[in-house]
């Protein structure tokens, strides 16, 4: 499954794509290729070009330069309303005026359908999003979830090549925004269209991508999969924005032609191999290294390790139930650094102003182009 | 504390609303003096309206010029609106500002200028002189309401219905149109009732044919006459409460269709 998916050709191409507001330079240069029936998503702070992007594509913003391919085709001078893609709007924009029914069906007014073939698929389409006989109720009376569910099934009925999500999870409350992460899930691996999402919640990206692009100024920073960009991120941007990672100073230098040498503020040195470092990396860039949380442990008292150990102090732990997140200083290093640890049975809470024994490794460590 | 307040507000009232309880009052009166003591009920005031043909010319040219006066301003201020609420361009402030000002502005100025440009121009009085002199008055009120019916439209809307295939007319048509439909309705009613009991620049751009308040001006010169004006203007109050109670009916349901807070509007 894994393979087909990697192996699948293109759907959107885009070619240094550029957009300017005026003045202000909002995309610079995208360039990147999003396979057919992936899960993708669009990643990054407000005002980083991610909806400015998904609405390039929508067709619903004109390109200033570069280009858009949809399965081939050059989109230049395509209207929004003749492009093979359908978008759940952040807002669901869902017509206030109409049924349920007729909201879902809109879509179908120009397609030459029957009345009764149209009500089919329109019973069929409220079906997949758990909406079956909602079709006679206003549109305007329904909860935050079921808009949503309705906006899903207005865009899919048209079958479009690829589905855009602009925030579609923002506007509903936790427990409702971690079940639709899952059946939105369900719902793109059962109709294997292509879901192109835009986000700025990084671990909804992770949870429900095959790849995601993280974008900061209009520019992608890195297109990988959650693994690759949880575990490598090629820039300190990157890794500070995805989950919660430390940053030591560090020096390095090479030692061999495979082989490099850091020098870490606090942890010691280590040998780093070159499946660790980044394309383009070279010596003089490493200032700082990354180093995420679960990456080291706590030893507690009578507790061995054949890991490499450093020496520091308990100066402050957030308990989470689960998890304990310690804050913890290391002898020699200028300020602490977050350890999480699972709460396993039998093991205790260290309480604040405690010697602790940290293990690590040399491929915990994280180093940036 | 609250009984002086109470006084006050009662006093305000009647002090608005008297002077047309009257006007029913004398309408039904049986007596040619307009004074107390009432002197016994009658219809015949209203029996002899329709026997005045000059007043049902005065009416028809009335409700001619405010039925278009109100087409017009309707129009003109759905287009004002929907480039306030939707667009940016420059000037949108100072253009916004101006075209408002009519609302402000004293209608004898408005009146005499249009009087003076279309005498310039060589152009004769009339009807159409008169629905223009009241388009100008009546559309900013019509864009005010109309602002307001725009304002609470969320703008994917409109995309929405163009990204599931419909062109940007065919969306204004089938999505923005019907969701702002309350808010043309009463802008409509509110236009007519404008145009309807406008004076001033009917009186200055009216040429020989009157409109129903210039016909009744012309009648104040006649005592005798009184209660019949009486009468005739017992009709007009009744329907243009009518009317406005249609137009904010109108606008208040709509708002609660569509899910919008409501935003006031002009009732």
């Amino acid at each position: 499954m894994k393979d087909t998916r990697t192996e699948a050709r293109p759907i959107i191409t885009l070619e240094a794509v550029e957009k300017y507001y005026g003045d202000y330079h909002a995309l610079r240069g995208i360039s990147a290729e999003i396979r057919q029936g992936e899960f993708f998503s669009l990643l990054g702070p407000s005002g980083c070009g991610k909806t400015t992007l998904l609405r390039t594509i929508a067709g619903f913003e004109d390109l200033s330069a570069g280009r858009l391919f949809i399965d081939g085709q050059d989109m230049a001078g395509v209207p929004a309303n003749r492009r093979p893609t359908n978008m759940v709007f952040q807002s669901y924009a869902i017509f206030p005026h109409l049924s349920v029914a007729e909201n879902v069906g809109f879509g179908l007014r120009r397609s030459g359908l029957s009345r009764a073939e149209r009500a089919a698929k329109v019973e069929q389409a409220l079906a997949m999003v758990g909406l079956a006989g909602f079709g006679g109720r206003a549109a305007h009376a329904l909860s935050g979830g079921q808009r949503q569910r309705v906006a899903l099934a207005r865009a899919l009925i048209l079958e479009p090549k690829v589905l855009l999500l602009d925030e579609p999870l923002s506007a509903l409350d936790k427990k409702m925004r971690d079940q639709m992460q899952v059946e939105l899930r369900r719902l793109q691996r059962q109709v294997g269209i292509t879901f192109i999402l835009v986000t700025h919640d990084q671990e909804e990206a992770l949870i429900m991508s095959d790849r995601i692009a993280v974008m900061f100024e209009g520019q992608i920073a890195q297109l990988d999969t959650p693994q690759m960009l949880y575990r490598r991120p090629v820039t300190r941007q990157v890794g500070e924005f995805i989950g919660v990672m430390n940053f030591l100073p560090a020096r390095a230098t090479v030692t061999d032609e495979t082989h490099i040498e850091v020098d870490v503020s606090g942890l010691g040195r280590a040998v780093i191999g070159p499946d660790q470092l980044p394309g383009g990396w070279h010596p003089g860039q490493t200032q700082s290294v990354g180093i995420r949380p679960e990456t080291m442990s706590i030893l507690f008292p009578g507790e061995t390790t054949d890991r490499r150990v450093a020496t520091g102090t308990v100066e402050d732990l957030a308990y989470y139930g689960d998890m304990t997140y310690y804050e913890v200083r290391l002898d020699g290093g200028d300020r602490p650094m977050t350890i999480s640890m699972k709460n396993l049975v039998g093991r205790p809470v260290l309480e604040r102003g405690t010697e602790a024994r940290v293990a690590w490794d040399a491929r915990s460590l994280v180093l940036f182009a | 504390m609250k009984r002086p307040l109470r006084v006050y507000a009662i006093l305000y009232l009647c002090f608005l609303y008297a002077p047309i309880a009257l006007l029913p009052v004398f309408a039904f009166n049986d007596g040619t003096v307009i004074a107390f003591p009432l002197r016994g009920f009658t219809w015949d005031w209203f029996r002899q309206l329709a026997g005045i043909p000059a007043l049902h010319a005065a009416v028809l040219n009335s409700l001619k010029i405010a039925v278009i006066s109100a087409i017009l301003a309707t129009c003109l201020g759905v287009l004002a609106a929907r480039a306030a609420t939707r667009f940016a361009f420059p000037g949108k402030k100072g253009i916004m500002g101006l075209i408002m000002l009519p609302l402000v502005l004293p209608e004898i100025i408005v009146a005499v200028s249009l009087l003076v440009v279309l005498l310039q121009l060589g152009l004769s009085l009339g009807a159409w002189t008169v629905i223009l002199g009241h388009v100008l008055i009546a559309t900013p009120f019509a864009i005010a309401i109309l602002n307001s019916a725009f304002q609470g439209l969320d703008r994917s809307l409109e995309e929405a219905a163009v990204d599931l295939g419909e062109t940007k007319w065919s969306s204004f048509r089938l999505v923005t149109l019907p969701l702002v439909m309350p808010g043309i309705i009463s802008s409509l009613l509110i236009a007519f009732t404008i145009s309807l009991d406008e004076f001033i620049i009917a009186f200055f751009l009216t040429g020989t044919e009157p409109t129903l308040p210039v016909y009744l001006w012309g009648q104040m010169r006649f005592p005798q006459r009184l209660p019949v004006i009486m009468a005739l203007g017992t009709i007009l109050v009744l329907a243009s409460v009518l009317l406005l109670a249609i137009a904010e009916y109108a606008r208040r349901r709509g708002a609660a269709r569509t899910g919008q807070k409501d935003a006031g509007g002009f009732l």
